[in-house]
């Protein structure tokens, strides 16, 4: 069952995808980006890590893509269509799709010993299987304490950022 | 027939399908309702002619909307403009698969009684004790807040794109305004949360009330601030008067639904009850005991028990929902900079201040 689940979740992603980045309007491309994000919430949803799932619906779809078509529905699409439809910067592109694509099929060739690099040490998440948000909260507020505070000052600073270069006069 | 396939195949659809009709009913009751209400503060009667004071009025409604004629604009993004609708009106409905209406265990004798005809007497007892059939709710799952919060917010999509894909300066101008409306409001209403949170410790909306229940008193009374930010920031979410900008009749025509005519109107019509009647079921779930009676912890009420609990609930909600009414009848509409500096300036301090007051008296008595 979760084998099925998972082709059928990754078919959508897969087409989505590739849906965002071909389609010609915009707006389009922003709904379909939505459809691949919901995918990735079914992913996680899949794995058990329902708090990633739920916040990752509540973030990246109604947070971040609503801001994203805020923006997007005051171009104009006639002016888009004069732009170039690639971008020129297309050789830089390639080349690291290319390097992308080694990795990813290095790790892939390696097999399951890949995986286990990435695991946080045993023993510092101590959850219970119904408790996957106390789980993250924990965690996050006192192993990886520091981490997470740059992480928030990042988006600080690009907050501060998008300010400055919007106004014109402080 | 297995039992797996009756617990996690039948019931639910069924509780399902209730849910949906149940819930399209009291949306259509509502706009009634309404009207009525807001005739009767303006000394109107309101509808009178369909039925007796008006009573068939939503059926009549619900006919014209579907034998109307269906016009897509000129230029408009098909399938975008087709899909909106829907995008705003399911999430509305599939936060209720977590909302309990009743107690764990409400349904029991009632599955007892109508499966024991076809299985034997096994298969019913562990089916009709099974938390899943059993409940008054389609689900109780450990995140159903978040959950919640989360569905909620993406209805907000359907808006935004039936805005644009009409191709027309009002729809867009309501859209605008929409999320720009939603997000400032999603904030204040997402910290207003959390000080349940924070007393509860817990995100299951059904453990929430059986915490209220052992608590002995309503969350309302642990964090009234909360309550009230919350129902102020829900009315901006649903878009109701005194915050609905997005579809200010003497400014933008219609809104962002301008364009849209018949049953795709109708659509978005019912997806803004139903926020509201989610709205209002969470807030009940959250800070008025759910299905609990009031005070459940003085004796000499104890008659109040005779009531359902199921009964408890809706009485609640409907409440609220009158509240809502009431308060569309009653005050004017914000401007939309006065909207933006409430939401910013005053409702997300005092529910940030809200959130640390309380961790700090947690902190304290743990």
């Amino acid at each position: 069952m979760e084998t099925y689940l998972f082709y059928a979740l990754a078919l959508i992603l897969v087409t989505f995808s590739i849906l965002t980045v071909t389609a010609r309007n915009p707006v389009r491309s922003a709904v379909y980006l939505v459809s691949a994000l919901l995918a990735v919430a079914g992913f996680f949803f899949l794995l058990e890590a329902e708090f990633v799932g739920a916040v990752q619906v509540l973030v990246y779809v109604g947070g971040i893509m609503v801001l994203f078509l805020f923006v997007i529905m005051l171009v104009s699409i006639e002016a888009l269509d004069r732009q170039p439809k690639v971008s020129r910067q297309w050789r830089t592109g390639v080349v690291l799709a290319v390097v992308l694509c080694l990795e990813l099929s290095l790790l892939i060739f390696r097999g399951t010993v890949s995986l286990e690099e990435g695991l946080a040490e045993p023993g510092i998440i101590t959850t219970t299987e119904t408790m996957n948000t106390e789980a993250v909260g924990t965690v996050l507020y006192s192993t990886y304490l520091l981490p997470f505070e740059i992480a928030s000052v990042l988006l600080l600073v690009a907050i501060v950022g998008a300010v400055v270069l919007a106004k014109k006069e402080i | 027939m297995a039992e797996w396939i009756i617990v996690y195949g039948i019931i639910p659809f069924a509780k399902i399908a209730v849910i949906v009709l149940v819930l399209s009913g009291a949306v259509a009751y509502m706009t009634l309702l309404e009207r009525k209400v807001i005739a009767h503060i303006q000394v109107r009667l309101g509808p009178m002619r369909v039925g007796w004071h008006g009573l068939l009025q939503p059926i009549a409604d619900g006919l014209k909307f579907i034998l109307k004629e269906d016009i897509v604009p000129a230029r408009a993004d098909k399938l975008l403009f087709t899909l909106a609708p829907a995008i705003s009106l399911v999430p509305a409905f599939v936060v209720f698969a977590v909302i309990p209406f009743g107690p764990p265990g409400m349904m029991e004798d009632l599955l007892r009684w109508v499966l024991s005809p076809f299985l034997d007497a096994a298969a019913v007892e562990s089916i009709a004790t099974h938390s899943a059939a059993s409940g008054g709710f389609v689900t109780d799952i450990n995140i159903a807040l978040l959950f919640v919060l989360s569905i909620s917010s993406v209805g907000i999509l359907g808006i935004i794109l039936g805005g644009w894909a009409s191709n027309s300066k009002y729809p867009l101008l309501g859209a605008l305004r929409s999320s720009a409306q939603m997000i400032s409001y999603e904030v204040a209403l997402g910290f207003s949360v959390i000080g349940v949170l924070l007393v509860t410790q817990s995100l299951s909306l059904v453990q929430i009330v059986e915490n209220q229940r052992e608590a002995e008193v309503w969350y309302i009374f642990y964090q009234p601030l909360a309550f009230i930010l919350f129902f102020i920031c829900g009315m901006a979410e649903t878009n109701r008067l005194p915050f609905d900008l997005p579809e200010a009749e003497t400014e933008l025509v219609g809104g962002f639904h301008t364009e849209y005519s018949g049953f795709r109107f109708s659509l978005f019509f019912i997806a803004e009850y139903a926020a509201m009647v989610t709205v209002s079921a969470v807030a009940v779930t959250l800070f008025l005991g759910g299905w609990l009676r009031p005070f459940p912890n003085v004796e000499w009420l104890s008659f109040l028990d005779l009531i359902p609990p199921l009964l408890w609930f809706v009485i609640k909600v409907f409440l609220l929902l009158y509240v809502f009414i009431w308060i569309r009848g009653t005050l004017p509409r914000y401007r939309f900079d006065q909207l933006m500096g409430y939401g910013w300036k005053l409702f997300l301090p005092l529910a940030l201040a809200n959130v640390i007051v309380t961790a700090g008296v947690v902190l304290a008595l743990m």
